[in-house]
């Protein structure tokens, strides 16, 4: 099947059209936001029988997996199974060559400055508390560190435990009413002791696709380290670590139509040789003896016991997919559901929506509360139609209470996200109301 | 509306909801306790004044979904006016309920056996149970000259919680 709408002219920025009736007919006559795209390729999307169909919105939480990756990880376990880096046999070597194929592909998708510089981990958290914990010996009493106000838990607990294992302060960028980091505050937070600038690329909640670029040449004039957490960017948007210009990237493969279990922390091999190791093991050192020992080069010495070699096998499956269908593509094709689902909530009345009010500023999910129905039991009455969304504070409690709102319910798409979807959302929301309504 | 959302959001739960019974501070509190469902956001805090034994005013205000609101709202109408052993062993009573147990016939727990539909949304059972772990923990508290600590449901298993065997003991 082709990806291509019939219609990409008025594709090019549906939510720069007026608003309201222009955006619906203008993004409903999208063949690719009538079917989604791919769709067909993910098993679990598709009816089955003794299973109702599922309106799976809650990509931000994990994303689904197309049948190559499924083939691939069970591929994997019939042909290659064996552990990596250790055993001279070519069973091993067949093992060792996928897991370090991965770390190829991933190097070239996000263009790392080297293959060496891509860390495999179980998870973004994983790579998150890596450099936080890599980077104590660098820094020392009164030191500081910048994030925002709209970091997801696993990019402010690790720096709050090294703050407060070394006396550092943390320092938060605020965002603005509308959802959006406040720029003008950025001179006044960045300073001399400003050594780490850790921020979010897309925001979890809010969706808004931060201007990373900027903030990391900023922090750079002030020689502070730069780290971007991409957990909600990669495979929505296209992700280019040296355009970006920060000194590391992390993101997960289960948000990116990959398997579970799989992460990753990019950098330049330099930057990454004066991380020290977070876990010691097999497969991260060089030479030990009683005593001590040496670490293996750079990414190995992070790589401390057996990896989720599997997950790394079948993980170049999922970046095929979203090299077939083209970055691009997948961008305008979410950023049509975003602005149809705006949209439709906006039409609803009642309802909050959180974070930029244009699509073409967030990415492809939109948290919102109603004024009558509470999150969870949105959600419960959501999940008796088939519909999945997540309730709660998404790990961004302190977000939440900057909102002035103890939880929300987020929507969150995917390249398969389709109109069928957003309407059975909003479908659901109705139904909710007249529970709460009679 | 069909099928076990019925059995859920009965209108007795619905009532409670809209008008939560309890939902005003007392002025001169005993004992103030509080708990949340971290995974989710719902607080709420407990307010008794007790004379002897007895307790004589609660106040209940919970900030969350519409189970964890009105099972609240039912817990205030229950347990004031009752001793503190009493109020305890509903307390008891209820989680056993949420556990798996069916309501016991012989214990009038009024509106709250509607809350047994409940039970076919396992992950809705932590909001059922808020207010009434935070009663217990209230209690314990008492009973051990201690404050209250803010009670977190995360990590307890659904319908489980630490306290019970310290209850047990005592009553």
């Amino acid at each position: 099947m082709s990806y291509r709408a019939g219609n990409e002219q008025s594709l090019a920025s549906p939510a720069a059209a007026a608003t309201g009736a222009d955006v619906r007919a203008a993004v409903l006559s999208l063949a690719t936001v009538r079917d989604g795209l791919a769709r067909e390729r993910f098993p679990l999307l598709q009816p089955a029988a003794g299973r109702p169909p599922r309106h799976y919105l809650d990509t931000a939480a994990t994303s689904q997996k197309p049948a190559s990756v499924l083939a691939a990880l069970d591929d994997f376990y019939r042909h290659r199974n064996a552990n990596v880096h250790r055993s001279l046999d070519s069973l091993a070597a067949s093992a060792t060559a996928a897991y370090e194929e991965c770390r190829r592909r991933v190097a070239a998708w996000v263009n790392a400055p080297a293959v060496a510089g891509v860390v495999i981990t179980r998870g973004a958290t994983s790579a998150l508390n890596l450099v936080a914990r890599g980077l104590e010996h660098l820094l020392a009493p009164g030191d500081e560190i910048l994030l925002t106000e709209m970091e997801h838990h696993a990019n402010l607990v690790p720096w709050q435990m090294l703050a407060r294992r070394r006396g550092l302060s943390l320092r938060f960028l605020p965002i603005t009413d509308a959802g959006e980091l406040d720029l003008a505050q950025l001179p006044h937070l960045l300073g001399a002791r400003t050594r780490v600038v850790s921020l979010v690329h897309t925001s979890n909640v809010l969706g808004t696709i931060n201007p990373v670029a900027e903030i990391v040449a900023a922090a750079r004039r002030f020689g502070a380290m730069t780290v971007v957490d991409a957990a909600q960017a990669a495979g929505h948007q296209a992700l280019d670590l040296q355009a970006l210009g920060a000194d590391a990237l992390v993101f997960s493969a289960h948000k990116t139509y990959g398997p579970l279990g799989l992460g990753f922390l990019v950098a330049r091999p330099d930057w990454l040789a004066q991380l020290e190791p977070l876990e010691g093991g097999g497969e991260m050192i060089a030479s030990v003896d009683w005593q001590q020992a040496t670490w293996a080069e750079v990414p190995h010495r992070f790589e401390a016991g057996t990896p989720n070699i599997a997950a790394a096998a079948a993980f170049p499956a999922a970046l095929d997919l979203l090299a077939e269908i083209g970055q691009d593509t997948i961008r305008r094709h979410e950023q049509a559901i975003t602005a149809l689902a705006l949209d439709r909530l906006q039409a609803l009345g009642g309802i909050t929506v959180y974070g930029p009010p244009a699509a073409d500023r967030r990415g492809g999910l939109v948290a919102f509360a109603d004024a009558v129905v509470h999150p969870h039991d949105l959600s419960t009455i959501l999940d008796q139609a088939g519909v999945s969304v997540r309730a709660g504070h998404h790990c961004a409690q302190p977000l939440h209470r900057r909102l002035g709102v103890p939880a929300t319910t987020r929507a969150s798409f995917g390249l398969y996200t389709n109109a069928d979807d957003i309407d059975a959302l909003i479908a659901g929301i109705r139904e909710a109301r007249k529970v709460f309504d009679r | 509306m069909t099928g076990p959302l019925d059995t859920l959001y009965r209108e007795v739960v619905l009532e409670h909801h809209r008008h939560p019974r309890g939902n005003r501070p007392l002025t001169d509190p005993d004992i103030e306790a509080s708990g949340q469902n971290p995974s989710c956001g719902d607080d709420v805090v407990l307010q008794m004044r007790f004379e002897g034994d007895r307790i004589a005013a609660v106040g209940v205000l919970t900030h969350g979904c519409a189970i964890s609101t009105s099972s609240g709202s039912m817990m205030a109408e229950l347990i004031e006016g009752r001793t503190v052993s009493e109020a305890a062993a509903l307390a008891e009573r209820f989680r056993e309920v949420m556990q798996g147990k069916t309501f016991p016939a012989e214990v009038d727990l009024g509106d709250l056996s509607v809350l047994e539909g409940v039970k076919q949304f396992p992950v809705r059972i932590k909001c059922a149970l808020l207010p009434w772990l935070t009663l217990l923990d209230a209690i314990l508290a008492r009973r051990q000259g201690r404050p209250p600590q803010p009670l977190d449901t995360e990590g307890l298993p659904a319908g489980g919680s630490p306290m019970q065997v310290d209850l047990k003991e005592r009553s």
